[in-house]
């Protein structure tokens, strides 16, 4: 049974006077990670922002499930989660509270469900603190809370495992395994090695 | 692999085919709402600057020209308006700079909810935290510059409709200055123009109400501003949103 | 229907050397017309029962009125087609238009402003006509500065359309509360000369600048058409074969 898959073809992109993608294409089907390598400015984040639909290609298409997303672009997002740089966390809110505002405004949610999230990501300790508070590291954990919270077959990474420490890139690793396991995709745009323990691993290098 | 076998950790069904269940758009509006208003309060501070801007402007007018409350009744609607629109300016700054700087508004693009209707939950919230008190203010305003008090109520109304509009304009130039660093003067020179008719409508309803005058044909004229600021405003600021985002 | 001509208009090449061969068309036949229409209008026609001599300047004034609206409105089209189909040909046109349409406001400003002073004995007067002129010169500096704040021409591109878009909805409620302000004032206006009360001596000269003007504007547009097309694909490979051949 598969959730969906993802294909990209002939992804041509320009940033200013910048070719930025050249012709980037690939195809992911259910339970497969795409990890995506490159050097600084060789295109992942705008490569990760265009199949999110943020950025608008010139040339070339997205499609999930055999259709083009253009076609019902709302509904696409809807069933994708994009993490970016920057952990996306009000800084007077607390933690809960973040995650209750970011994903109730996506998808019904139950209080125990919230909690059972922050405890696996390790954010329970902090979860009431307000994430002005919260050091990288922490605020890192409590998107990935978010992240799995979406509950939504396609994940957009952008450098998901960013000022965590050994045990958090553990932690990443395991999110995205049990993301394949249930059948998602993921793209994840790395520096570094990710441990991912499990699921088919496909490989995509950009070059600048 | 199936996706049936994997347990998964949150206690959730294993398998995501079970489509999420939806959030309709009234309330993930109030959602948004909610949101933006337990934020505010935790920072009481800032939602008094545009009213001490507001109070400040006013004050400047009979130093400016002359204490004689005659005199002053004169000058009064203009004044009222021109410290109410500069102090809404004041206030626009806020309204998206904070989402778009840590994330936020990113995810609202994300969400699967019409962005229209977040950014319009997010302008009232905004309206709500500062046009509203501005319009608590003005009949203070009002007599403060010699404005007899039958005249207050039309002021408050007129005040009330305008700073709807002149929110639902700003958010559109709030929308298309997102990225740009230090663009307070161009939001203003793109928001004024815009914001004219207001101006105009109000000063004379104000004026009118001081005179003692019917004041209905201008607050009707206000109110339609308003509704057309409702109606187009807030898509017209999605779409600015969404090419600041790219 | 064949739309190939329309897909052709969004080819940059195809504009650029269709832009080359009518520029001389629009600019001689401009030229021809402001000039009949000057002499007609400075030389020939009869002075003004009511204002002498000093009506004569609305050959000037009037048609760069009518102009920086019309060019408004020309650039929030090509903006919007630009918008919506994703035409950059469309949004090199919209921002060619621009300055050239703050020129014509401020050529109206500066003609209703020297007509005034005869007419008012001073230069300025906040009538409904001159009122509305400043005003639309804030939404054209409004959208230049908007083009200049953002870096990336894309995004400057799509940006400035919504506002051009946003701002041609505005320009009747400007205009009409601007008028209603003034109506309730009464300040005096003589920028009106009531057109069906002019004879064809005085009518004809001041439709010959209105259609000179016109084709001085398309001429003017298709010269800096060209330059903004050089400008946004000087990198690509049609250019540089343009240019060297």
């Amino acid at each position: 049974m598969s959730t969906g898959s993802l294909e990209v073809e002939n992804l041509h992109l320009w940033r200013g006077e910048r070719h930025v993608l050249r012709g980037v294409g690939f195809a992911l089907a259910a339970g497969e990670c795409l990890k995506v390598t490159g050097v600084n400015g060789a295109g992942k984040t705008s490569l990760l922002r265009t199949l999110a639909g943020l950025m608008y290609p010139e040339e070339g298409e997205v499609r999930w499930c055999g259709r083009n997303v253009r076609s019902d672009l709302r509904g696409f997002q809807g069933g994708l989660a994009y993490l970016g740089h920057e952990p996306p966390l009000k800084a007077d809110l607390t933690a809960r509270e973040n995650l209750h505002y970011w994903i109730r405004n996506r998808r019904q949610l139950s209080e125990p469900l919230l909690t059972q999230a922050l405890i696996r990501v390790g954010a329970e300790p902090f979860a009431e603190r307000l994430v002005r508070t919260l050091s990288a590291g922490q605020r890192r954990r409590v998107a990935l809370a978010g992240l799995a919270l979406c509950l939504v077959p396609l994940w957009l990474l952008d450098e998901p495992a960013t000022n965590l420490d050994a045990e958090g890139q553990r932690l990443v690793g395991s999110l995205i395994a049990e993301q394949l396991a249930r059948g998602g995709l993921a793209v994840a745009a790395v520096h570094h090695e990710l441990p991912l323990a499990g699921g088919a691993v496909r490989l995509l290098e950009l070059a600048p | 692999m199936s996706a049936g076998s994997a347990p998964s950790v949150l206690g959730l069904p294993a398998s995501l085919e079970t489509p999420a269940a939806a959030v309709s758009a009234w309330a993930a509006a109030r959602l948004a709402l909610q949101r933006d208003l337990t934020l505010a309060f935790r920072k009481p501070a800032q939602l008094l600057q545009p009213l001490a801007f507001f109070a400040l402007v006013t004050m400047l007018f009979p130093l400016a020209i002359s204490p004689e409350l005659s005199q002053l009744r004169l000058v009064a609607p203009g004044a009222i308006w021109a410290a109410a629109l500069l102090a809404s300016l004041l206030a626009l700054e806020f309204l998206f700079r904070d989402d778009a700087q840590d994330g936020t508004l990113e995810q609202y693009a994300l969400s699967g909810q019409s962005l229209t209707t977040l950014l319009f939950a997010k302008t009232t919230a905004h309206w709500l935290l500062t046009g509203l008190p501005l319009a608590c203010m003005a009949p203070i305003a009002a007599l403060s510059l010699g404005a007899p008090a039958p005249a207050l109520g039309a002021i408050t109304a007129a005040v009330v409709l305008g700073s709807v509009t002149l929110s639902l304009v700003g958010s559109i130039g709030a929308g298309l200055t997102l990225n740009i660093k230090r663009s307070s003067a161009l939001l203003s020179l793109l928001t004024l123009p815009l914001s004219l008719p207001v101006l105009i409508f109000g000063a004379r309803a104000t004026q009118v109400a001081i005179a003692g005058g019917p004041v209905l044909a201008p607050l009707e004229l206000l109110a339609a501003l308003a509704v057309l600021g409702v109606t187009l405003a807030p898509l017209a600021a999605a779409a600015a949103v969404r090419i600041s985002l790219e | 229907m064949n739309f190939t001509w329309f897909h052709r208009l969004g080819s940059p090449p195809y504009v650029y050397a269709l832009a080359e061969r009518l520029t001389p068309w629009f600019a001689w036949s401009a030229a021809l017309l402001i000039l009949a229409g000057l002499y007609g209008g400075l030389v020939l026609a009869p002075p003004d029962y009511q204002q002498g001599d000093g009506f004569r300047i609305i050959y000037v004034h009037a048609p760069s009125a009518w102009m920086s609206l019309m060019v408004y409105t020309s650039m929030a089209l090509a903006a919007a087609v630009g918008l919506i189909w994703r035409i950059k040909v469309a949004h090199a046109a919209a921002a060619a238009c621009a300055p050239v349409g703050a020129s014509f406001t401020v050529a109206a400003l500066v003609t209703g402003s020297l007509w005034g002073q005869p007419m008012w004995g001073t230069y300025w007067q906040w009538d409904p006509r001159l009122t509305s002129e400043l005003v639309l010169l804030f939404l054209y500096l409004g959208y230049m500065g908007l083009r200049a704040g953002i870096e990336d021409t894309q995004r400057a591109d799509r940006a400035s359309a919504v506002l051009a878009v946003v701002g041609i909805i505005n320009v009747p409620v400007i205009h009409y509360s601007v008028t209603w302000w003034n109506s309730l004032h009464q300040a005096p206006t003589v920028m009106r000369l009531a057109k069906s009360a002019m004879p064809p001596s005085m009518l004809v000269p001041l439709l010959m600048m209105l259609l000179g003007f016109t084709l001085f504007f398309g001429a003017v547009l298709l010269v800096r058409l060209r330059a903004e097309i050089l400008t946004r694909e000087r990198t690509s490979q049609w250019i540089r074969e343009a240019l060297g051949a």
